[in-house]
């Protein structure tokens, strides 16, 4: 049997013929890098190859690293095997991997959302014959409402917690969804506070999207300056001495799985808004089909189901264990919520 | 129906007790009186009937939301909740409905008797209309247990807020049975009237347990004490000749317990008895287990009622002569109590007397000699007392005597033995309070039994802890017939470890997965938990032949691997009379060895 363009193995997803892992989780000569978040961008690998927007997120979080950066459609040869990154759509600087030999086309997603959200470049669907696919929300339980809807209830929230005499605040990861809210959160209602792994993260990206001005909050921010305004945090703050210095104040959420009354409750936050940068089903059925690939391959999220309902479908759809989307689930179903104890 | 889904969202999106009676309150103030009977009845869990079997509402739900069932199926074990996971699937609409909460209920109710054709276009159509909090909460409606973190003790505080009638007053008027389809929110709430008081229990008292030094209760005189029961708390009502027995959960259970219909004639009307529904099978007080083949069951079999009996294990009298006595210390309506039933066993005891003496004479005028009449005359005397205990199922639980905290700790020490939890502790000035209420009533349970289990199985929780596996399976080594050590199924738990805790073991059970059986999924046998349990019993339902009551997490062991955990023997060591057994089993063998020796 010839070897596949793409394998399956214990350091990655690995193409043989050009020698070079995609978002692999143990240190490897090459790697290319889909996207900034923590499960596809390791540390400790000899070169990195990623798009240019997503070099200073990576060299800000890896340190000294070897990395080379290309743009969107840019083709780039490794051993007669044709790569190329395409966008994503999940967070800034977030691409699809397109690997081609000798006519046979694969897309690896890494993360990715279909809707369009301002700051990251949005996604395209791509033609190839195999497409692997993350299924972060592959239920038909999760259908995200439009960005604007939730975004506008989040700022008419701050303003009702504001005009109770409360502070706002509402939980992100630091990279990706906090830029995402404060960049459509409303300068109108008041300041914007961050937490220290928001401000830096922020920060990085300045150069590439203009976002309102922020403050981070340091030993001498005084609690009376927070009333009224919002706080951008990471979920891991949640339950921390750092929130409860905040009193008076509320907790919101932002990502997908605040879809489940569950785990809203689990956090214990008072509210949940569902805000996902990753695809809901329809979003997922929709972008594989528009590939027009026949061969599927789930590589995180509700994999075993989503695969089941492709094949139902007439797709030759299976399953690959990795090591994505621990960081993310995990996370955002656990964080620190020592409060609710 | 906007209104109330807007309520329950509220409700669901806090977790601040203030924010949720404000939420009631507001609420209950803008209601129209209809609505308001329907949300008291629903937040009491007075629901009509479910009109639609979950199986249909799936196959509904997945056809109109154009999935295959079995998608469904997976994805209402992650979401963990039937009526939620409907909501979600169903695609939304520009649509919306007017409808009243009333109305809605109406139709359900209605929706019973109609064919699954009408049943299912019915819901097609309402899920349609509806968005997504609505949708969840009209499917709430239909498929029950509307469980969103307000107790009947918060909605009570809201509606006394919105009313200003007194929230005792209300939780009595709440009580009992009552038809929201029927009675307006004037009869229930507002108006006074004494016919509808005849089957109404009162709001029962609970204790909390003791959390410190038991002598930090005070002095000791000050306080009666007895033991805990384990069996069904209740409220026995004796009123205009018809009996009333309620359980804790506010359930009418009169039917379930025909023993009690003895009651009638022999305890006076005007009594409510506060008291403990006890299994008592061999004239001797039973286990949970025993009464657990009675609860459950509306209509109870003559071999069962044989072979399980109940009791009323009476500790308290709340109602006496027709009078609300709730007010009186502890020690008076004790008093007026132990009267009642001295009376109630003696006035049976002598007519049943009066009857055998007939009988005696009766005999020893034709067949009997002077001699033996008096030997007769004995037996049946005995035989009198046996039957007039077991008669009428009313006993008394005894306030124990003691003049020292030492001597109430003793005590304690035998309440495995006495078949009870533990001891209640009552001040004797006290009066009968509503609700759990620090201060006057304390429960001191004995400590738990405890043993090392292997985790086996895991299954995702529900409610807050949907998408998380957080329900256990655990085992046991024993012996199998070839002579290999295997590990035995004896108890599930998903309590006592913390959030941190949970989390942690979800994310491993995820990683060690062994097979999956829909929501149940083996796990490579790993980790060690200390499990508590209540109490212990043989049992042929349970596959290890043991039923443990209440097991819970006491601690993860992770000190310990697999090996170390205990085994079944070790288990049924401690069924009481068993320990007894094997102590002298022990003693027998040392004694052997000694004499080996």
């Amino acid at each position: 049997m010839k070897t596949p363009l793409l394998q399956f193995t214990d350091k990655g997803i690995y193409c043989e013929k050009a020698k070079v892992y995609l978002d692999p989780w143990k240190p490897v000569d090459k790697a290319i890098i889909s996207h900034g978040h923590a499960d596809h961008s390791r540390y400790g690998h000899k070169h990195y190859i990623t798009h240019h927007r997503n070099v200073p997120i990576i060299s800000h979080r890896l340190g000294e690293i070897n990395v080379a950066g290309k743009h969107w459609g840019e083709p780039f040869l490794i051993n007669n095997v044709k790569f190329s990154l395409h966008p994503a759509g999940h967070i800034i600087g977030s691409s699809q991997i397109r690997v081609e030999h000798k006519g046979e086309v694969w897309v690896f997603t890494g993360d990715y959302k279909t809707e369009n959200d301002g700051i990251s470049t949005p996604y395209e669907p791509i033609k190839c014959h195999t497409f692997i696919t993350e299924c972060t929300f592959g239920l038909p339980a999760f259908t995200w409402t439009p960005q604007d809807v939730v975004l506008a209830d989040i700022n008419n929230w701050w303003a009702e917690n504001r005009a109770e005499g409360k502070t706002s605040i509402l939980f992100g990861y630091s990279l990706g969804k906090a830029q995402r809210l404060l960049k459509y959160l409303d300068t109108d209602i008041g300041e914007i506070y961050t937490h220290g792994a928001i401000e830096n993260m922020t920060e990085v990206l300045r150069p590439l999207v203009d976002f309102p001005k922020t403050t981070l909050i340091t030993r001498d921010t005084k609690k009376d300056q927070l009333l009224g305004n919002i706080v951008l945090a990471p979920p891991s703050a949640h339950g921390s001495t750092w929130i409860r210095k905040m009193v008076p104040y509320v907790t919101a959420s932002a990502s997908g799985w605040m879809t489940f009354r569950g785990a809203r409750r689990r956090r214990a936050v008072d509210k949940g808004f569902v805000l996902s940068d990753h695809c809901d089903w329809s979003g997922l059925l929709s972008s594989i089909k528009e590939t027009g690939a026949e061969k599927i391959i789930c590589t995180h999220g509700y994999t075993d189901i989503f695969s089941r309902y492709l094949r139902e479908q007439g797709y030759d759809a299976r399953t690959e264990a990795t090591q994505y989307g621990e960081e993310e689930t995990e996370v955002a179903l656990a964080s620190k919520s020592t409060a609710t104890v | 129906m906007k209104n109330f889904a807007l309520l329950i969202k509220a409700l669901d999106s806090t977790n601040k007790t203030t924010v949720k009676v404000q939420a009631l309150t507001t609420y209950f103030r803008n209601a129209s009186d209809v609505d308001k009977v329907w949300t008291i009845a629903i937040l009491s869990h007075r629901r009509p009937p479910r009109p639609v079997n979950t199986t249909l509402l799936r196959e509904w739900a997945s056809e109109l939301a154009n999935i295959p069932l079995w998608l469904f199926e997976e994805s209402y074990h992650i979401v963990g909740d039937l009526a939620e996971t409907i909501a979600l699937i169903i695609p939304a609409t520009e649509l919306s409905s007017d409808k009243s909460l009333t109305e809605y209920l109406q139709e359900m109710i209605a929706l019973k008797k109609k064919s699954d054709e009408e049943k299912k276009n019915y819901l097609h159509e309402n899920w349609k209309v509806l968005n997504y909090y609505e949708r969840f909460v009209f499917t709430k409606l239909i498929t029950g247990g509307f469980r969103i973190g307000v107790s009947q003790k918060l909605m009570t505080r809201a509606l006394a807020k919105a009313t200003e009638i007194d929230e005792d007053i209300l939780a009595y008027k709440l009580m009992g049975k009552w038809d929201p389809n029927t009675i307006t929110f004037q009869q229930l709430i507002l108006e006074e009237n004494e016919s509808d008081f005849l089957s109404k229990p009162y709001p029962f008292y609970l204790a909390y347990a003791i959390e410190d030094e038991v002598e930090d209760l005070g002095d000791v005189t000050a306080w009666s004490a007895e033991h805990k029961w384990d069996g069904i708390r209740s409220q026995v009502i004796l009123r205009n000749n018809e009996l009333f027995v309620w359980s804790r959960g506010e359930e009418l259970v009169t039917d379930k317990y025909p023993e009690f219909e003895k009651f009638i004639g022999t305890i006076p009307n005007g009594t409510v008895i506060d008291g403990e529904i006890l299994p008592y099978p061999n004239n001797h007080i039973g286990t949970f287990n025993d009464l657990q083949t009675r609860i459950g069951r509306k209509t109870v079999s003559a071999a069962l009622l044989k072979k399980v009996p109940v009791i009323l294990k009476a500790y308290d009298l709340l109602e006496w002569e027709g009078k609300d006595i709730r007010q009186l210390p502890f020690k008076e309506r004790r008093h007026i109590l132990e009267n009642l039933f001295k009376n109630v066993t003696e006035q049976n005891q002598s007519e049943v007397t009066e009857r055998s003496r007939s009988e005696v004479t009766e005999r020893s005028r034709s067949e009997v000699t002077e001699q033996n009449q008096s030997e007769v005359a004995e037996r049946s005397r005995s035989e009198v007392t046996e039957r007039s205990r077991s008669d009428i199922p009313l006993h008394l639980s005894e306030t124990i005597y003691f003049t020292s905290w030492e001597d109430v700790a003793k005590e304690r020490e035998r309440a495995r033995e006495m078949h009870s939890e533990g001891l209640m502790l009552k001040r004797k000035d006290s009066p009968y309070l509503v609700g759990r209420k620090k201060g006057d009533w304390w429960k001191w349970k004995v400590d738990p039994l405890t043993i090392d289990a292997v985790l086996t199985y895991a299954m995702r929780g529900h409610g807050r802890r949907s998408n998380l596996f957080t329900d256990y399976t655990f085992a046991l080594w024993n012996d199998n017939d070839e002579g290999e050590k295997e590990l035995v199924t004896f108890a599930k738990a998903y309590s006592g470890l913390t959030d941190a805790e949970f989390r942690k073991l979800d994310a491993w059970i995820k990683k060690n997965t062994l097979e999956r059986f829909g929501p149940v999924r083996s796990v490579t046998p790993h980790h060690v938990f200390e499990i508590a349990f209540e109490g212990i019993a043989l049992s042929k339902r349970h596959k290890s032949g043991i039923a443990t009551r209440f097991p819970r997490m006491l601690r993860w062991r992770k000190d310990k691997n697999i090996h170390e955990a205990n085994t079944l023997k070790d288990l049924k060591q401690l069924i009481p009379g068993k320990a007894q057994e094997s102590k002298t089993q022990k003693k027998e063998q040392k004694s052997k060895e000694s004499v080996e020796k």
